[in-house]
């Protein structure tokens, strides 16, 4: 059953996937070992080791990974561990590590670049098979880092697509968060918020992308938000403030989300239209729209304030949501256990009033006090614990099959569907990369 | 004298008070802990003064919860859409209702002003029964409290700091702690 010797195709039909691909503990060490720790998969952002020495740990399927920024300015990502005897090297979290690494267990010093600086008394090595001076003992990098607009992701292995040919169409979530900052720059905002699913971690993919489910899932929080809203406008004779917006836009009937427009691209990546207008007339996103035209110029300030986008899933690892500034970075820590981080960013040169309106957004929606998403990680749990049982062997993905167009080889719902399309695509995507390991996602 | 006794001899505020005082204090932090434990929403919202917040840090170290982000950052109108959303028939978390159970304790006031204001410190731990499990939370509570005109006290600022502030979180955290 381990490693290849299961038929995973047979799990993937076009309209419809079996549950194990969701709970069975050896489907899911395998595609940490065929996806997670083969695909791009994102570390973290240039901002969050802003100085030499600084560092960020990250969980790259199931290796402790740590990305660090050297003296000559580089950001590496290195497996954290010893060479030695094979204790972290960072337990910290994050933090900034002086000069060098310095192992705990036996002062083994690593410089930045993962060559080692020294380890004591030296000459016990002289005439072993360790040869220190051919690298021997250096810290084991990442097959391969690379950025794209100061977002970094590794690979662990070495072959495989580079990464704006993996990204592809996906460039333009950096490209539309960037490029909304007037000084064409984000940088993150404090630590991230993290959150652990009791769930398999495609089922939050899955949602990220499933247009029917908010106003069904986020009832309770659209319709009591809607009621407040009014009622502070009523008690004020003022607008309420936009945050509340964001989460009365659940009350939004079933049947209007169809209107949200949804694209599948290669490697299993997946757009959503943006259905929050965040273009109010008020006076400080005027004082931003000018700012940003006159940084871009008219034409190219207007086509990126205009782009139609919600978010953008970044096959296995990222949902990207430029208009609200954040951004989380999913994690699998087992079959049922999903660590998601949660990352908010600060446009440069964007007057503070927009940053605080995406605080709000990140507040009300993904902090850990969250109104919206308990709803969404309970029903998680209870899909994970529907699938672990023996009720039924297959997951619906039929909405709208049959009706979705290929142009370019990017997938486009039907409009006015609300078409699971995207569910589609990346579980195609999936027993691409788990079958063939080709990285072609399935298509 | 040497840097730790120096600190010893230099302790966090403690103000002199009078029994009666540190008597209705502690009356008014239980109260508290009870509304949340019997789940008395009703009665929550009359805790607060008008501009009352409810606050609790992302980091143990943050000085300021305006413009930064946090767990709870709350306001009487946010808190009012949490009551309505957690007792909302449709609110699916709720299917088994959460459930919690505090012990306060550690009550220090820190100051009393002329005009009544009061600062006070305590120490809090809150089981929570969730699903059918029970998890813990632990942390210290600062409480900036108002006079009513009633002999009693309403919160100006509440702040919050759990112990584990920066995580991860199991789940999500549904109601004030």
């Amino acid at each position: 059953m381990r490693n290849g010797d299961r038929d995973i195709s047979g799990l993937v039909e076009p309209d419809r996937v079996h549950r194990l691909c969701y709970t069975d503990p050896d489907i899911f060490e395998l595609e940490m070992e065929r996806i997670h720790e083969t695909l791009w998969t994102y570390v973290g952002h240039k901002s969050q080791v802003k100085a030499p020495g600084d560092y960020y740990t990250a969980r790259i399927g199931r290796q402790p990974m740590i990305m660090v920024r050297g003296k000559d300015g580089e950001i590496r990502v290195f497996y954290n561990r010893c060479p030695h005897r094979g204790a972290m090297l960072c337990s910290d979290r994050s933090g900034n590590a002086g000069q060098r690494f310095r192992c705990s267990y036996h002062a083994w010093m690593y410089n930045f670049d993962g060559t080692v600086a020294s380890i004591p008394a030296t000459s016990g090595y002289d005439g072993t098979r360790m040869k220190l001076a051919e690298g021997d003992a250096g810290l084991k990098p990442a097959a391969r880092v690379d950025n794209y607009r100061g977002f970094y992701f590794a690979s662990l292995s070495p072959d495989g697509p580079d990464l704006e040919t993996f990204l592809g169409g996906a460039t333009l979530t950096f490209d539309q968060l960037v490029d909304r900052a007037p000084d064409g720059d984000v940088e993150v905002v404090g630590d991230c918020f993290r959150m652990i699913q009791k769930s398999n971690w495609k089922i939050f993919l899955e949602n990220q992308l499933d247009v029917s489910h908010p106003s069904a899932t986020h009832e309770s929080t659209g319709v009591s938000a809607g009621q407040v809203e009014r009622e502070i406008e009523k008690r004020d004779g003022q607008k309420p403030p936009l945050a509340y917006s964001f989460i009365s836009a659940f009350k939004t009937p079933i049947e209007d989300w169809g209107k949200f427009d949804t694209v599948g691209h290669p490697y299993g990546h997946c757009f959503l239209a943006g259905y929050m207008g965040l273009r109010p007339q008020d006076p400080d996103t005027v004082e931003y729209e000018t700012l940003l035209k006159q940084a871009h110029g008219e034409e190219k300030g207007e086509a990126i304030l205009s782009t139609d986008l919600h978010h953008v899933l970044v096959y296995p690892s990222l949902s990207v949501q430029p208009p609200l500034q954040q951004l989380r970075a999913i994690r699998p820590l087992g079959v049922d256990r999903t660590l998601t981080e949660i990352w908010h960013f600060r446009l440069k040169g964007a007057p503070e009033a927009i940053y605080r309106r995406a605080l709000d957004y990140y507040y009300l929606v993904n902090a850990p006090s969250t109104m919206v998403n308990a709803d969404d990680l309970h029903n998680f749990w209870k899909c994970h614990n529907g699938l672990a049982s023996e009720g039924g062997d297959w997951v619906s993905l039929h909405r709208n099959y049959g009706t979705d167009s290929e142009r370019d080889g990017v997938l486009y719902s039907a409009p006015g569907t609300m078409s699971e399309m995207p569910l589609r695509h990346m579980m195609q995507a999936w027993a691409g990369y788990m079958g063939a390991g080709n990285g072609a996602g399935g298509r | 004298m040497p840097d730790a006794e120096a600190r010893a001899a230099a302790p966090l505020p403690v103000a002199q008070v009078d029994a009666e005082t540190q008597r209705a204090v502690e009356a008014f932090l239980y109260h508290q802990a009870e509304i949340l434990d019997d789940a008395l929403w009703n009665d929550w919202l009359g805790l607060f003064a008008p501009d009352g917040r409810y606050w609790m840090p992302a980091h143990k170290d943050q000085t300021r919860g305006d413009g930064v982000p946090n767990i709870f950052w709350e306001d009487l109108d946010l808190m009012t859409v949490r009551i309505r959303r957690n007792t909302h028939p449709h609110a699916w978390s709720q299917s088994p209702p959460n459930r919690l159970s505090h012990v306060v304790s550690n009550v220090v006031i820190e100051s009393v002003a002329e005009n009544g204001d009061v600062t006070v410190r305590s120490k809090f731990h809150c089981s929570e029964y969730l699903r059918y499990e029970v998890r813990h939370f632990a942390g210290k509570y600062r409480h900036e409290l108002v006079p009513d005109g009633e002999g009693g006290y309403r919160i100006r600022l509440q702040r919050v700091d759990l112990l584990n502030a920066e995580g991860p979180f199991d789940y999500v955290i549904q109601w004030w702690l």
